[in-house]
């Protein structure tokens, strides 16, 4: 799978709060949610963001609540993956279980700059910078990984397996 | 293998003999935590397991604490949502307005919670009850959802760094302001992926709710836990709230860390969390002229009776600056009450200030305390993130309980100790 798309990019400590702020943690609607994504750090985002955009950012991306709506309303936004040098654990682990790629690549989190057409193959873990022609080499997912990121996140991907078993 | 305090309650949940740092490992849950927030969204990916009925009704809590009482319809849907789940479930422990509390205040109050315990919440402060010897880390909905269908969570078995605590803590100096200290020292991602473990001839020294407070704020360092040695002060603890029977689990001598920080308690300062990151901090003596709009003394931080007295001994006596709004959150309805009882809330409400009933509302700008533009918060609550209370250009200022009421009574940053007798 290779996702596509131009860069928004943000610095350290994105945290959850100016992700999906809490004053809009009264619905778990993911199109409703994504009307605010990134409202507190980047006011011009929604209006902004098309279909395959990628996040680049440095460190610690996703800090702070637990509150899954912020990977939600970044996928339902639109964004195909996120990159950054280091993740808060729970954005982390968050992120995969609702199937929205997320890669680990402090070198591609210092070149890519807003603007740039950035291409990512999930499957190799390779990113591309296309305005500048650097490439960068995230370590890869897992094959359970890919197929979880692929069926939409941990239950449905459950759901299949169980299905399989059945 | 030497194995930390957490490595060995992972160990003997995962049924395994040894586990070491970074093995992925699958783990029986003794307690699965959700909100009102979390919970909807764990309730509807728990539909797509398949599964009709979740592991254990006795080892799911579910505690509508955020949005409640029901701030607006939107959230009076989600509480709907989940109470007709914690029904349809016959969910034990479901605490409804009138019987809740904030959820990392409650569950160990209801002996919900005990030492050699692994748990995972929807609530990044679930990481709390380490202060009892606990294992417990904060999730997200989905993995809820997983816990509640399988009773199980999978996690990567993490490194720690040694706190090691030594000393007393001086006059006005708590919980808060050693964890604070500490945030301050290693960053907001400092203990990223790995376990705080605190230890030293210190910890005897700190109450539970001291520890409450440190193990709480283990997340805005980034840890996946903080957890403390269980002693004699944990055991009567665990008793006096009918807990279950302990399993103690000690870290081995030999254990490894990746750092070890010695902390001298009686050294520590006042401190405060300066906008817009719990690591900004300052001690008290280098805070400057900072001119606040609001207090708000609560939270899972510092919303226990040892904090309402606390900041009840600094307001006996004294008002609240005219320029200034207090609100008071005692934690849980037994808090509530027993603040009633011993008169603490007149000593507030004489002061100027308002009793809420338990919510973590204001906390993180869900309502009862919103903050406008340009306005400063002094809050015992945990995140002084962009926007965090109200508007985004508004400013929280995160401190202990007796900096809040002393901040309270002269309108601007204060150190308790400089405040006139009365």
């Amino acid at each position: 799978m290779t996702v596509k798309g131009t860069v928004f990019k943000y610095g350290d400590n994105v945290d959850t709060d100016v992700i999906i702020p809490a004053r809009y943690l009264n619905t778990s609607d993911a199109a409703e949610l994504a009307l605010h994504c990134m409202e507190d750090i980047d006011a011009s985002f929604v209006k902004r963001v098309r279909a395959g955009d990628i996040i680049v950012a440095n460190r610690n991306f996703g800090c702070g609540s637990s509150r899954e709506h912020a990977p939600i309303a970044i996928k339902a936004s639109g964004v195909s993956c996120v990159i950054a040098a280091t993740f808060a654990r729970i954005f982390y682990r968050n992120a995969l279980n609702i199937g929205l790629p997320i890669l680990e690549c402090p070198e591609a989190a210092a070149a890519i700059a807003a603007g740039d057409a950035v291409s990512v193959d999930i499957a190799t873990g390779v990113i591309t910078d296309i305005t500048t022609g650097a490439t960068f080499q995230s370590e890869p997912f897992p094959p359970f990984m890919q197929q979880l990121i692929a069926a939409g996140g941990l239950a449905p991907y459950m759901a299949a397996q169980q299905r399989t078993v059945d | 293998m030497s194995m930390t305090q957490t490595q060995k309650i992972l160990a003997r949940h995962a049924r395994l003999d040894a586990v070491r740092a970074g093995q992925l490992i699958l783990a029986d849950l003794d307690l699965v935590l959700g909100n009102d927030i979390t919970a909807p969204v764990a309730i509807r990916e728990f539909g797509k397991f398949g599964k009709a009925a979740v592991f254990d009704r006795d080892k799911v809590a579910l505690v509508p604490d955020h949005f409640t009482p029901n701030k607006d319809i939107k959230a009076a849907e989600q509480c709907a949502c989940l109470r007709a789940f914690a029904r349809e479930q016959a969910i034990t422990n479901y605490f409804d307005v009138g019987r809740v509390g904030i959820e990392h205040a409650l569950l160990p109050e209801k002996g919900l919670v005990t030492a050699g315990d692994c748990i995972i919440g929807a609530d990044s402060h679930t990481c709390t009850y380490g202060a009892l010897g606990a294992f417990s880390t904060g999730v997200g909905s989905t993995d809820m959802a997983c816990g509640m269908a399988t009773g199980q969570a999978w996690f990567k078995v993490p490194s720690a760094i040694r706190f090691v605590l030594e000393g007393r803590l001086p006059q006005h100096v708590s919980g808060k302001d050693v964890i604070l200290h500490i945030i301050g020292l290693i960053g907001v991602d400092g203990a990223r992926y790995q376990s705080m473990e605190f230890t030293g001839p210190g910890v005897a020294a700190l109450s539970i709710d001291d520890r409450f407070t440190i193990a709480n704020m283990a997340i805005e360092a980034g840890a996946k836990n903080g957890i403390f040695p269980v002693d004699n002060q944990t055991r009567d603890y665990l008793r006096e709230v009918g807990a279950r029977e302990p399993v103690i689990e000690a870290a081995d001598d030999d254990a490894v860390y990746e750092a070890t920080h010695t902390i001298d308690l009686g050294s520590l300062r006042p401190t405060v969390s300066f906008p817009h990151l719990p690591s900004n901090t300052r001690t008290i003596d280098a805070v400057g002229e900072v001119k606040i709009d609001q207090v708000v003394i609560g939270s899972c931080t510092n919303g226990r009776l040892s904090d309402l007295r606390i900041a009840a001994e600094i307001l006996k006596g004294r008002t609240v600056a005219p320029h200034v709004r207090v609100i008071i959150f005692p934690a849980t309805q037994k808090i509530w009450l027993q603040a009633m009882e011993e008169g603490l809330f007149r000593i507030f409400v004489e002061a100027g200030c308002a009793v809420s009933t338990p919510t973590c509302g204001p906390c993180l700008g869900g309502h009862m305390g919103i903050l406008a533009a340009g306005e400063r918060a002094v809050a015992t609550t945990n995140r002084n993130f962009v926007g965090r209370m109200g508007h985004v250009e508004s400013e929280v200022y995160l401190a202990n309980p007796a900096v809040a009421a002393a901040s309270a009574v002269t309108g601007y940053l204060t150190d308790p100790a400089t405040l006139e007798t009365v």
